[in-house]
Order: structure tokens, then sequence, then C-alpha cells
């Protein structure tokens, strides 16, 4: 697959000297759905932004479809979609006009039977003749939509396209998602919902505090989201684990007070549960407590950003 | 250059425009009736006669430049100022337009708007008094040339404008006493010598000078130093927003 979009090194200094972006290097796939994962502030807005041409970049380049983002911006421009993180858009205007207008803004021909197709794709035909302010939350922010898809762009923008969107509406839009993918448009969409991600995305990119920290295929993330632990809680602390348990991998936390025991549910076969339960008991441990965790996403990404954080302290030092 | 762009931008201000084209058109004849009655029938029947022209007759340029000026200036601020402050801008901002399309078609719309209220006023005018037009060609010129050069104007300010408060700050500070003190009412020549050289400094002097030279063949300076002067400001307007559209001044963050 060829890439769509480069970012390199990429800087964005706010006014004040506040660096939103600090060098973000990112490729994003012709034809994929890559999903931009990060705690709030972390730079997704920013980033988006920079690609479509809302901010100026401070140094460094990006590329669209091989073009300069800066110098090419009608090229670039015109193969991009955007729906933007907030719901901006003319209170007093028709849905039809609207989406007339972007069209028009972005140099294409009036074509009324495409924006037809388009809107009844959303749910959105009935609406047509409603202005804004008569429209629901939902409705809204189908009507972003609309006005992005409107000139048929190669490579669309979502940022945070699902936030206050109930379940319903969220599968809706999924949905609409998976289609625009099979009609080829490169999806790049922002969101603080893991199950989004995991859902529809082919890879995920996890963002803070202005760096990515990682991008990688859905697949191999979501295996490591398949470690399980299985905690035991014990009676009386101990010093190291049993001589006879030495074998099964069990290792000792919370000062002697716990054994954990990791294993693996996406491997198909058996996790070794009931074989290790019947060799504690023979082997005379007390339990007070038994509990399974699962590391979750953020837990992967707490430990990124802590590992980031200590990186930064050592090559300070 | 993207054409379709500017024609969305100018249609969509054209379409405000006319969805409240009562009120658009009610304001203007109004306030202009209640200059007639108020300077012209009031003042008119003291002053009688201005350089041989009837003062009703004689404050006519000047009322159109009054409104022509306040339209273009309002209109032109809030057409841009108002998808800032909505957000809509964003649309602007990631669409393939240069700030040349941009400014074409909501100062084009703008001075459009501006145009057609001065031409009802014009109208009105001829309700109330006895006006006959020496050069039309050229009072049309200098009427289209003060709506797209204060629509310029207006829309640096909706750039600058950060709240409501300094959108319409300008036009009340700035542009209604230098229509007054530009003659829109009198002859500089009534002046005392003083005033006469201070008024000299105020550039919508010579553009009612010019507009009244147009309608009467009759002016305070040269119709071509009026010329000048607006050619003067157009062009400072135009390298304003130039310079706005090298540095993303206020817009792109
Ligand atoms: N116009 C601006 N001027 C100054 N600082 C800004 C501006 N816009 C954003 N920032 C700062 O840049 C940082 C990144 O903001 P950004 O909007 O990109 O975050 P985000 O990842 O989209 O967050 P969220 O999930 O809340 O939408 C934040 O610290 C924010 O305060
Ligand atoms: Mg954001």
């Amino acid at each position: 697959m060829t890439d769509i979009v480069t970012v390199e090194k990429l800087v964005k200094r706010y006014k004040g000297g506040f660096e939103a972006l600090k060098g973000v290097d990112l490729a994003i796939r012709e034809g994929e759905i890559l999903a931009l994962l990060g705690p709030n502030g972390a730079g997704k807005t920013t980033l988006i932004s920079a690609i479509c041409g809302i901010t100026m970049p401070s140094s460094g380049s990006v590329r669209v479809g091989g073009k300069d983002v800066v110098k090419e911006y009608r090229d670039t421009r015109s193969m991009i979609g955007l729906v933007p993180q907030e719901v901006n858009l003319e209170l007093f205007e028709t849905v039809w006009n609207q989406v007339r207008f972007s069209r028009g803004l972005f140099d294409k021909a009036p074509d009324d039977a495409f924006l037809e197709e388009m809107l009844k794709g959303l749910s959105l035909w009935d609406k047509k003749d409603s202005k804004t302010i008569e429209l629901s939350g939902g409705m809204k922010r189908r009507v972003l939509i609309a006005k992005a898809l409107s000139h048929n762009p190669r490579i669309l923008f979502l940022d945070e396209p699902t936030a206050g969107v109930d379940v319903e509406l969220r599968r809706g839009m999924w949905e609409t998602v998976a289609e625009l993918k099979r009609q080829g448009v490169t999806i790049i969409l922002t969101t603080h919902y893991i199950e989004e991600a995991e859902a529809i995305a082919d890879r995920i990119g996890i963002i803070s505090a202005g760096k990515i920290l990682l991008v990688e295929e859905k697949d191999s993330l979501m295996a490591r989201l398949s470690q399980k632990e299985l905690r035991i809680e014990l009676a009386e602390p101990l010093d190291r684990v049993p001589e006879a348990l030495a074998d099964t991998g069990l290792t000792l936390a919370e000062d002697g007070r716990r054994l954990v025991y990791s294993y693996d549910t996406a491997g198909g076969g058996g996790t070794g549960i009931t074989a290790l339960l019947s060799r504690l008991k023979e082997g005379g441990v007390r339990m007070t407590d038994i509990s399974t965790h699962q590391s979750s996403l953020e837990e992967i990404f707490v430990d990124l950003v802590e590992h980031d954080g200590a990186d930064r302290q050592e090559t300070a030092q | 250059m993207n054409f379709l762009a500017v024609g969305v931008i100018y249609r969509r201000e054209m379409a405000r425009f006319f969805r409240t084209f009562l009120q658009s058109l009610l304001a203007p004849v109004i306030s202009t009736s209640l200059y007639f009655v108020v300077f012209g029938a009031a003042i008119g029947s003291r002053i009688e006669e201005v350089e041989g022209v009837s003062y009703g007759a004689f404050i006519v340029p000047g009322l159109i430049m009054l409104s022509v000026m306040g339209q273009a200036t309002s209109n032109a601020s809030f057409g841009i100022y108002f998808p800032k402050f909505s957000g809509t801008i964003y649309e602007f901002l990631s669409a393939p337009v240069s700030f040349l399309e941009v400014v074409l078609g909501f100062v084009g719309g703008a001075a459009t708007k501006a145009f057609i209220i001065g031409l009802i006023i014009l109208a009105t005018s001829f309700l109330f008094v006895d006006l006959t037009i020496a050069h039309p060609l050229a009072m049309l010129a200098f009427l289209v040339l003060t709506c797209v050069s204060f629509s310029l104007m207006g829309f640096i300010i909706g750039i600058w404008a950060e709240n409501f408060e300094q959108l319409s700050l300008i036009p009340l500070l700035i542009i209604t006493p230098l229509v007054f003190l530009g003659g829109a009412f009198y002859s500089a020549s009534m002046l005392p010598p003083l005033w006469q050289t201070i008024t000299h400094f105020n550039p919508v002097f010579y553009l009612i000078s010019g507009f009244r030279w147009a309608f009467f063949e009759q002016a305070d300076v040269p119709v071509a130093v009026s010329l000048a002067a607006i050619a003067a400001f157009t062009a400072i307007c135009l390298a304003f927003i130039w310079w706005i559209f090298r540095t993303g001044w206020k817009i792109r963050a």
C-alpha cells in the first residue's frame, strides 16, 4: 500500500510559545482506517488542522497525495474532507443549501443527483429543507459529515465524530465509515472510545503531549490486550514462590501478599487455570480472594506515556 | 482560480440580503426621508441655495454617501466576522480557495448590497426634491468605487475584530464623523479658513466632493483629485488585504 499522507518532523508552536506538536512523524496508507487515540490536549485536533490547512505548521512538512500542503494547497485540500470536532454550522441555512455551498467551495460543479444520494445515505434526505437550528445534535453531526462528503474527498478526517452520540447512531456512523472505506476513501478518525477504534480501525495510533507514541496494526495491539492476569490474594505473605510451584510461572507481588499468574485468552488452547488451582490446593497455599484482570488499552497507553516520560528524564540527565 | 467558490460565497451573501429585503430597504428609506424633513425642510428653508443648487438637492450626494459607506462597511465586516464567530470559518480555511477568492465573494456581496441601497436612496430623493444628474455615468462610477473600497475596509475590520463591540465601533467612531465633517450637508467654502484646512485632511471630503460634481458639475476640489483620493484609499485597503493574505494575520493561528 502506498502512503497518501506523510507527516515529517511536524512542529506546531502556538502564539505564546506553547508547542502542541513536538516533531510528529506519521504515514497514513491509502485506503486504510486509522484511529488516533489520545487524552485531551494531546494534539489530535492540531495535527488534523495542520494537515487540512487550518493552521500553519511552524516547521516540518506535510504531504498529501505527494503534494505539499502549504505550497500546493489547492491540490491537497481538494482531496480532503474534514468533519471538525465542534459542531460549527450556519444556524439559519437549510441542510440542502449548506451541502451545495460546500460543494461549490471545493470547486466542484453542482451535482444535485449526487448530493441527493449522499443525503439519503446519511438519512438526512427528509431533513434537507430544515434549518440547522431545527435539527437534533446527532443530525447536526451528520450534516457536518454530509458537508465533508459533498465534494467526493479521497481522504476523510473525522475529529471525534461520535462524541455525544447515542449507541445506535454510533453504530450507524461506523457503518457509514465502513461503506466509505469500501469505496476507497482513506479515513482518519480521532476518538476517546477504545471500542470505537477496535470496531472500525485497521491501525491505531496513540498520541500524547504532542508526540506520536505508537502506530500499530489493530490486530497486534489487540493481541497484547488479550493478556490476562489471575490474581491470588494470600492469607499469609510469602517471601518467595514455593519450590513446588516454581514451574507454573507464578510471580509474587504486593510484598508477598499476592500471587500473579499471566495467561493468554487469544490462543484458543487451555489457559492452565484449572491445573494451577488444584496444584495450589495441593501445595497448601491458603487464599483469601481470587480475581482476574485484563490490561486495557488505557494501561498500555499509560505505560507508554510513563516510559516516554522516563526516557526524557534520562536524556535530560 | 476557483470561480465556483466565489459564486457560492457571493450568492449566499446576496441571499441573506434578499431574505431580509424589506428590512434592508426600509431602514435607509426611512432615515433618508427623516434627513430630508429635518435638514431639507427645516434648515433648507433658511439656507435656500448653495452654489446655485437648492439645499434639498445639494445634500442628496452626501446623504447617499453617508448610507452607502456605512452599509458597505458593516455588511462586509459582519459578513466575514460571522463565520469567525460561529466557527464556520474552518470550511473556508480547509477549502481549495485562496484569500483572493474569499475576498471577492464577500466584498462583492457587500458592495452589491451597498450599491442597491445607494440607488434606492437616490430614488427616494426624487420624491422630495427636483434633481438632475449632470454626469450619470461618473455618478455611477463614484458610487461603485465607494461601495467597493468601503467594503474592502469593512472586510479588514471584520477580520481584525474580536467581538461585536469592536465591529460596530469603527463605523460609529470613524465613518459617521468623517462623513458629517466631510461636507455631507454643507460646502467646505461655507466654513472658516481653519476648518477648511482641516477638512482637506479628511479622505471622505474628496469622495463627497467628487460625487457631488457628478450631480451638479461643481465641487470643492477638482474631480481628478477626488478620483486620485478614492484610488489611493482603495489601493491602501488592497495592500492591507494582501498583507493579511501573506501573513495569515488573525486567521490561521
Ligand atoms: N489556538 C490555540 N492557541 C494556543 N494553544 C492552543 C490552541 N489550540 C490548541 N491549543 C493547545 O494545544 C494543545 C493541543 O490541543 P488539541 O486541540 O490539538 O488537543 P486534542 O488532542 O484535540 O484534545 P481533545 O481530545 O480535547 O480534543 C492543547 O494544550 C491546547 O491547549
Ligand atoms: Mg480535539
